[in-house]
């Protein structure tokens, strides 16, 4: 399998618990707005509305499981993206939003026990060649899930609208 | 080969003879519905690809429902997008701020019918599968790739059945079983599969209660909610559609599917407490908790029976002074009937609020938004931290009747 996508992503972890809804991520009553910029001003609104000025591009969401769970809003990880964070590592994802960040290419980590140790403001380092995860702060390593092959050429594709591009005529068939 | 009513759904809209849990598929899409708070994005997204026209405007249904009518400048230009689009696209299924809430308003419309394959930019799409139609909830950029090609890629679920029998209790509803299967398996604890409800309790429900069931699905993570077609669903669909259908079952020996027995004999009335729709208690454990406020509607218990119950509790008493009720039917044709049956009186004579059909506060985004501190209870199907507002805000879930008797005396209250 060809990874694309930048095999060493490293920065420094924001901590959540289980069950991070998209209300959390990104509250209803900024659903009228669609601009990244807008977006990315109300990333994790719901749980600290300082998060977005807090917030440093290339830092990384750390949580526990079932992490988007709730509407299938796409502003939610629209708005993790546009905030310049590089990547969202949990112990699983709920699917709406497993689907969503894929197609606009948020990369999404599966890995176990990640929640349990690793801290708030540890730097991790994610080898996506090795398939590997560590924590530099105190070195345990974790293996981390790789994408299903379909998703995986999608986000090597710079996500679904220019997958769609390139392959319109084959999937209308025609 | 054995297979589930959702494998056999996707099989067949992928064009093949069959398929399994876990396969990929690429099916053909019967029904794509987006609605004014994802319809932008959705759209927005379809006017990247380069392509002009949508596969098929009689194949897609746009809907207002969450903003109406529209409550801020960024809503109304959200609303006049839409509309520009809906009328360059000549999408004749077109449902202005007028009729209600979208799970309502496209099984009742006749849009839905069995065997189909329904998307919608919204969650709860999982709801209309109530129909036995596989529908389930997508992104913007899903509905994008959908508008273009009328097809979308699904991973085919493996299913779980609850075979739910008994006979429920006075006060105890579809509301109750679907909260207490939620609190048993939790928020994750159906995540990639189809949920299917049936059994001899899930026979005995009507079509109204049964979506209250699929409405749930994705709250314990399913891709969808289902049930299998009878007399009750034939029914319903008379005088509403013409649209030709198919009727898939699943079988029993199918491989991918797990059963899980629910006897609800001695069920109670559920609550769902903050901040999670899996903390789940029998009424009897928050009994006396203050309430701020009441929502009785949404997509999940706004219909005509649960209208019907509420208006008998309330029925010549009075909404408790520390409390606002707010009630809102899901549709046009729910408000006409509760307008018929005397219901809105009784409402409006016991001192609730009636809005005009919308999704009102169940998603903190335009009617009704709780305070700090202040704690709501809801009908709805969501419960998460500053879901209906304030992030200081608590918001419990419940019944119908749990809600009215609650109005009453200001605190949850079990109906019984």
């Amino acid at each position: 399998m060809v990874i694309n996508m930048e095999n060493m992503i490293r920065g420094k972890v924001w901590k959540f618990g289980d069950d991070v809804d998209t209300d959390m991520i990104l509250p209803g009553r900024y659903l009228v707005l669609s601009e990244e910029e807008e977006l990315a001003a109300c990333v994790m609104a719901g749980h600290d509305s300082e998060f977005s000025k807090k917030v440093k591009k290339g830092d990384i969401l750390v949580a526990g499981k079932n992490f988007g769970c709730g509407s299938s809003r796409e502003h939610a990880p629209i708005a993790i993206k546009a905030a310049g964070i590089s990547a969202v590592v949990a112990e699983s994802f709920a699917r709406i939003f497993y689907r969503n960040s894929t197609n606009i290419g948020l990369l999404l980590i599966e890995a176990k026990g990640i929640s349990k140790n690793v801290e708030e403001g540890d730097e991790i380092e994610i080898n996506m060649e090795k398939g590997v995860l560590e924590d530099l702060n105190n070195s345990k390593e974790f293996e981390i899930k790789p994408l299903p092959e379909f998703m995986m050429d999608i986000m090597n594709e710079g996500g679904l609208i220019s997958y769609l591009k390139n392959h319109l005529a084959e999937i209308k068939g025609e | 080969m054995s297979m589930t009513m959702a494998e056999k759904i996707l099989a067949k809209a992928a064009g093949l003879k069959e398929t399994e849990a876990g396969n990929i598929v690429m099916a053909n899409i019967d029904v794509a519905m987006t609605h004014d708070l994802t319809g932008p994005l959705s759209v927005k997204s379809f006017q990247k690809i380069g392509v002009d026209h949508v596969w098929d405007p009689e194949k897609i249904v746009v809907l207002f429902d969450h903003q109406v009518p529209a409550d801020s400048l960024e809503a109304a230009q959200n609303h006049i997008f839409l509309r520009e689009f809906v009328e360059k696209q000549k999408i004749n299924n077109f449902y202005d701020v007028r009729e209600g809430v979208c799970h309502q308003v496209l099984p009742e419309k006749g849009h839905v019918v069995p065997g189909e394959v329904v998307v919608g930019t919204d969650s709860h799409t999982c709801t209309h599968g109530a129909l036995g139609a596989f529908a389930t909830g997508i992104g913007s950029t899903d509905m994008a790739m959908v508008f273009a090609t009328g097809k979308l890629w699904f991973k085919v679920p493996e299913t779980i059945k609850f075979e739910i029998e008994g006979k429920l209790g006075k006060y105890v509803y579809s509301k109750d079983v679907v909260l207490d299967i939620i609190g048993q398996i939790g928020a994750d604890g159906a995540t990639y599969q189809a949920c299917e409800f049936g059994g001899e309790t899930t026979s005995n429900m009507s079509v109204s209660q049964r979506m209250a069931m699929c409405n749930m699905a994705i709250e314990m993570g399913g891709k969808t909610g289902m049930v299998e077609v009878d007399d009750v669903t034939i029914n319903y669909l008379k005088g509403r559609t013409n649209k030709p259908y198919e009727v898939f079952t699943t079988d029993e020996d199918a491989e991918s599917l797990t059963t899980m027995y629910v006897d609800v004999n001695d069920l109670e009335p559920q609550i769902a407490c903050p901040h999670n729709v899996d903390n789940v208690k029998p009424v009897g454990e928050v009994e006396g908790t203050p309430i701020d406020q009441i929502f009785l509607g949404s997509c999940t218990n706004g219909r005509l029976d649960d209208l019907q119950v509420a208006a008998e509790i309330l029925k010549g008493k009075q909404v408790s002074h520390d409390v606002r009720m707010l009630v809102i039917p899901a549709s046009r044709e729910i408000y006409s009937q509760a307008l018929e049956q005397g219901l809105i009186n009784t409402f409006v004579d016991a001192g609730a609020l009636v809005c005009n059909p919308c999704c009102g506060p169940c998603l903190g985004g335009h009617v009704g938004f709780l305070g700090p501190g202040e704690v709501s209870l809801s009908t709805s199907n969501r419960n998460f931290k500053g879901r209906q507002g304030s992030p200081e805000g608590e918001v419990y879930l419940s019944s119908a009747a749990v809600a009215a008797t609650s109005a009453i005396k200001g605190e949850i209250t079990d109906p019984r």
